[in-house]
């Protein structure tokens, strides 16, 4: 789960109403109670953010000394082709695991059906890929990938396709890595449909009933408007998501795999460069460009929304 | 089941779903059971011979209990600790007032807001400089604390009607007190959703491991799981019984806490 994506969710409530006294006691007790959090927080998040921005302007030896480099960090990342093919994958991720989302209404809106039977089973298969392991997910879907012996090349087969080595092929190895994303997704977007779905008051389709109004259309003109707060949170935390892609780049492709180097996102490559290179400055570099590209897509998704969300 | 016959459409699309998502998992469990000269045979060999040796050689050739012990004490000192320090920082955010209370609130959500792996190098080295590196205290140690979690409780809280600490107030019970037999045993139900997602979470966490922890005895199943698959490319039979033995207790959990879980979810999707 995305940790900026839950920011989203933080800016709407801030300032409680309290309507409580004042007390002194109140003080010191406040201070106790959020010391350990506090504490913990800060050393291992918040200070880590300003070491990391500074880390981003120097160059490490071997030893662990930093010595201060000024941008050249910067300079190497803008000049190393891997990082805009990095950066590309990681796009090409992030905006392509968007089309999760009509899936996980549809699924969301049919589990929603009045008289369904069968409801909680279907939740709990459609859930079973969003609990499992990453580790696991992305074993069982190399085996699945398996260019002579898994089982998609032979369902394909039976269908008169001849499928190719698809994680080990550098033109489709990342789009295999973006379907087992959507299929990883789809359980917990529709969840969170649903509860979108629930609290859309049931008068408005009486009315559009008696108006005479069709499924299609009541979908088209109430469904889908006042659900836009729903989408537009699971559209920014999917690509949130995508930015962070990692688990399923490096346990699919591993050392060897000659899609490998065409394939990389940038927190992959990042976790390469910092712990496997030991190249930590230039790493917290990246971290820092990811940082600001995942700012300028969070504003841009802020902006676009108010066309297309509507606040009940 | 008038309206269950006429619902066939419906039943069908779904169905069709539901077996795109749970048949690599059948994949998974029938590779499993099979010989390596089964897996590998073309077309399919539907009924395998349980050759339950895949189990044990995942025993025999990897420290599984180990991992998993690993495992539970990360995920369990993960939770507990999120569960205290969270509870007990979003009361104090929630309810009691003290000088920068909002102010301090907002900087610890701006955590939120911020790419892990901006984290990850200082994290490392602070583990290191413990001397913490494959120690469980180093596993466990970044991810006892969480904004989120902070964020999540405090919502709750607010929920609360403040009429039943007013009673306990007005007897002299100090803030502590209040928080811990009064309010803490009314947040049962958001306390039981983060605590599900935060074993999620934990649980299934490949990264920090992976940074930390490199040493097999060390490692959780996560990682293991990795290192596994390291050293038996294309043993699928047994990187199947690996896999479905590191995941299988989280979705038992899963099955059995469904409704926490699902509601931890939708909180997020709702606030």
């Amino acid at each position: 789960m995305s940790t900026a994506g839950r920011a989203v969710a933080v800016k709407a409530s801030a300032r409680p109403a309290t309507r409580r006294r004042l007390r002194n006691r109140d003080w010191v007790w406040g201070y106790a109670m959020i010391a350990p959090l506090v504490l913990g927080l800060g050393v291992f998040y918040l200070w880590p953010v300003v070491q990391s921005v500074y880390y981003s302007f120097t160059e490490w030896t071997l030893f662990g000394d930093a010595t201060w480099v000024g941008l050249r960090n910067y300079e190497q990342l803008l000049t190393d082709p891997a990082n805009a093919r990095a950066l590309r994958n990681t796009f090409v991720y992030g905006g392509l695991s968007l089309l999760g989302i009509p899936l996980s209404i549809a699924v969301a809106a049919l589990l929603g059906t009045r008289g369904l039977r069968l409801v909680s089973l279907y939740r709990t298969l459609y859930f079973l890929p969003v609990v499992t392991m990453p580790a696991a997910v992305a074993m069982i879907w190399t085996w699945l990938y398996n260019g002579d012996y898994g089982l998609v090349n032979y369902l394909l087969s039976l269908v008169g396709i001849h499928g190719t080595s698809w994680i080990a092929e550098p033109s489709t190895a990342l789009y295999a890595l973006v379907a087992v994303g959507i299929w990883t997704q789809i359980g917990y977007n529709a969840v969170i449909f649903m509860a979108g779905l629930q609290s859309i008051p049931s008068h408005l389709y009486e009315a559009a009933s008696i108006d005479g109004a069709g499924r299609a259309r009541q979908f088209f003109r109430i469904t889908l408007p006042l659900l836009s707060p729903s989408i537009f949170f699971v559209s920014v935390l999917s690509v949130i998501n995508g930015l962070q892609m990692f688990d399923l780049v490096y346990l699919m492709l591993r050392r060897g795999n000659p899609a490998r180097e065409d394939t990389q996102t940038v927190v992959s490559l990042f976790f390469s460069r910092a712990f496997e290179e030991g190249a930590k400055g230039y790493a917290a570099a990246m971290a820092v460009v990811l940082m600001l590209i995942t700012l300028v897509l969070t504003v841009i998704q802020f902006r676009v929304q108010k066309r297309w969300v509507h606040y009940a | 089941m008038r309206s269950g016959g006429r619902l066939w459409p419906v039943h069908l699309v779904l169905a069709v779903g539901a077996a795109a998502m749970v048949m690599p998992f059948f994949w998974q469990v029938l590779t499993s059971l099979k010989t390596f000269t089964e897996a590998t045979r073309t077309p399919p060999v539907w009924i395998p011979s349980f050759e339950w040796a895949n189990f044990a050689k995942v025993l025999d050739e990897t420290p599984f209990l180990q991992q998993l012990g690993n495992t539970v004490v990360m995920t369990t000192g993960r939770t507990l600790a999120q569960l205290l320090f969270c509870s007990l920082a979003a009361y104090a955010f929630a309810r009691l007032r003290f000088p920068g209370r909002d102010v301090i609130f907002v900087a610890l959500l701006s955590v939120l807001m911020v790419p892990g792996q901006l984290f990850l190098i200082p994290q490392y080295q602070i583990i290191q400089g413990l001397g913490w590196l494959n120690t469980l205290p180093g596993l466990i140690a970044p991810g006892m604390f969480s904004a989120f979690g902070t964020f999540m409780m405090r919502q709750f809280f607010m929920t609360l009607p403040a009429e039943v600490e007013e009673a306990a107030r007005l007897d002299g019970a100090h803030p502590l007190r209040i928080f811990w037999s009064v309010m803490l045993p009314l947040a049962r139900p958001g306390l039981l959703a983060l605590g599900v997602l935060t074993v999620l979470w934990s649980w299934n966490d490949l990264m920090w491991p992976l940074i930390v922890n490199t040493d097999p005895e060390s490692m959780p199943l996560s990682a293991g799981l990795s290192a596994l698959q390291g050293e038996h490319m294309t043993d699928y039979p047994v990187l199947m019984a690996g896999s479905l033995m590191a995941s299988a207790p989280i979705i038992v959990l899963f099955i059995i806490m469904q409704k926490q879980l699902i509601q931890g979810i939708a909180f997020t999707g709702s606030k």
